[in-house]
């Protein structure tokens, strides 16, 4: 029976075998480090109080981590999966509608 | 394309990200998001090339990578050097018919250690060469990636690992190298330093260093939260008061002809810049007077320059 050759997702360096390592250990998949969870780090979050933004986009430009992103209705909200919990976008909003609040268990 | 960003940045910002997130950067890297800002007006049609630093680390931890875009690792001391072998072969086949031409941009990123101190001799090669190609200095001001050792750009004052402050020493004794002026002494056309608390501007910057022909330099100054020992929030603070206390002015040079960026008539005191970072909070009131006036006269200096060059050029 043929295996269907399935493309391997990109593993952890101790989980991957040298069966799956292309020759000059070049990465084939572009831009696959979306997959790892770097919100796994924080401890504060930011929460958006949406009665006060007014869609500045300057959260949206100073994150280091490009994890803002727009939603339907024009906001600017923090992807939680790669969010470090800097707090650069609390403390730059200029209209103060970002806080910074402690993670919980 | 979203309307409201339309008028933070017309033109050049897209929503695409070939900087993805889930890179490794320490919480609040700016030099992660000097990066994230120049990829954004470098777009999809490039080669990276990347020194060591923390900027490869971050971003290709096997089998992991960040960029979207072809993107090359290099050592310290070549980065130019490769970055010159990939336009002179990519412009060999094209001339020889085995590519179309399709204008491939050659960046090659480097940090302030791979700059200033190890890749420097490459890099006044490839200017000196003309290669058509962005070089750009990610500086953070010592070898973060290692573990925050003093490098030629370290500024006086600041405490590191291998310049620590103490009872007998005051930390880094010397004043940080003038890479943009070296840059400049190479006679190339385009010539910037450019910082993300300034998000428009260094977008701005590396779209207008694509578009020359020719070897272009663009000096970023990084916060680094880590290594300069300040709160990560602080990070677009810092840099903003980098700039507007005149430590770190915003200028381009055209073929020589020096122009001020950002029109400042009173300078902030450095202090207020000093203050905010734990690598200068040993320093005496003389020793932050001396700074005062060491960068009262660079930025003099910088203002006659832009003032003698002709507003054509």
């Amino acid at each position: 029976m043929a295996k269907a050759k399935v493309k391997p997702k990109a593993k952890a360096e101790g989980e991957l075998s040298w069966k799956e390592i292309e020759i000059g250990c070049f990465i084939t998949e572009p831009g696959n480090a979306t997959e790892f969870r770097t919100g796994a780090w924080r401890s504060r979050k930011p929460v958006v109080d949406f009665s006060k933004c007014n869609k500045c986009t300057l959260c949206y430009y100073y994150c280091p981590d490009g994890c803002i992103a727009k939603t339907p209705e024009g906001y600017f909200v923090a992807d939680l999966f790669y969010c470090k919990g800097c707090g650069i976008c609390a403390e730059e909003c200029p209209k103060d509608a970002i806080t910074m609040v402690e993670e919980e268990k | 394309m979203m309307e409201t960003m339309a008028v933070h940045g017309p033109g050049i910002i897209t929503e695409e990200e070939p900087f993805t997130p889930g890179h490794r950067a320490c919480s609040g890297c700016g030099e992660a998001l000097s990066v994230r800002l120049a990829a954004k007006a470098i777009g999809n049609n490039a080669i990276i090339v990347n020194a060591t630093g923390c900027m490869e680390v971050v971003a290709s931890p096997f089998p992991h990578t960040s960029w979207r875009i072809p993107w090359i690792h290099t050592l310290f001391e070549n980065t130019a050097a490769v970055a010159s072998g990939a336009e002179a072969g990519l412009r060999a086949l094209v001339k020889k018919g085995k590519r179309p031409e399709k204008n491939v941009k050659v960046v090659a990123l480097a940090g302030d250690g791979g700059t200033s101190d190890i890749g420097l001799q490459a890099l006044s090669g490839a200017l000196e060469r003309g290669h058509d190609l962005v070089y750009i200095c990610l500086d953070n001001e010592a070898y973060m990636n290692t573990g925050i050792q003093r490098s030629s750009a370290t500024p006086f004052g600041a405490s590191t690992t291998t310049s620590p402050a103490g009872r007998e020493s005051l930390g880094q004794v010397t004043w940080k190298k003038n890479l943009p002026a070296i840059a400049v002494a190479h006679d190339i056309p385009y010539v910037a330093t450019a910082c993300p608390s300034y998000h428009r501007d260094l977008m701005k910057k590396v779209a207008k260093a694509l578009e020359v022909k020719g070897p272009a330099y663009i000096h970023v100054l990084s916060v680094c939260p880590v290594g300069w020992r300040c709160a990560t929030e602080d990070t677009i603070k810092v840099g903003r008061l980098a700039v507007r206390t005149g430590v770190f002015p915003l200028y381009e040079v055209e073929n020589g002809q020096y122009k001020l960026s950002l029109t400042l008539t009173k300078l902030e005191p450095v202090d207020s810049y000093l203050k905010l970072q734990g690598r200068f909070r040993h320093l005496t009131e003389d020793t932050i007077k001396i700074i005062q006036e060491r960068v009262n006269r660079e930025y003099a200096k910088l203002v006659e320059m832009a003032s003698k060059s002709s507003p054509s050029g």
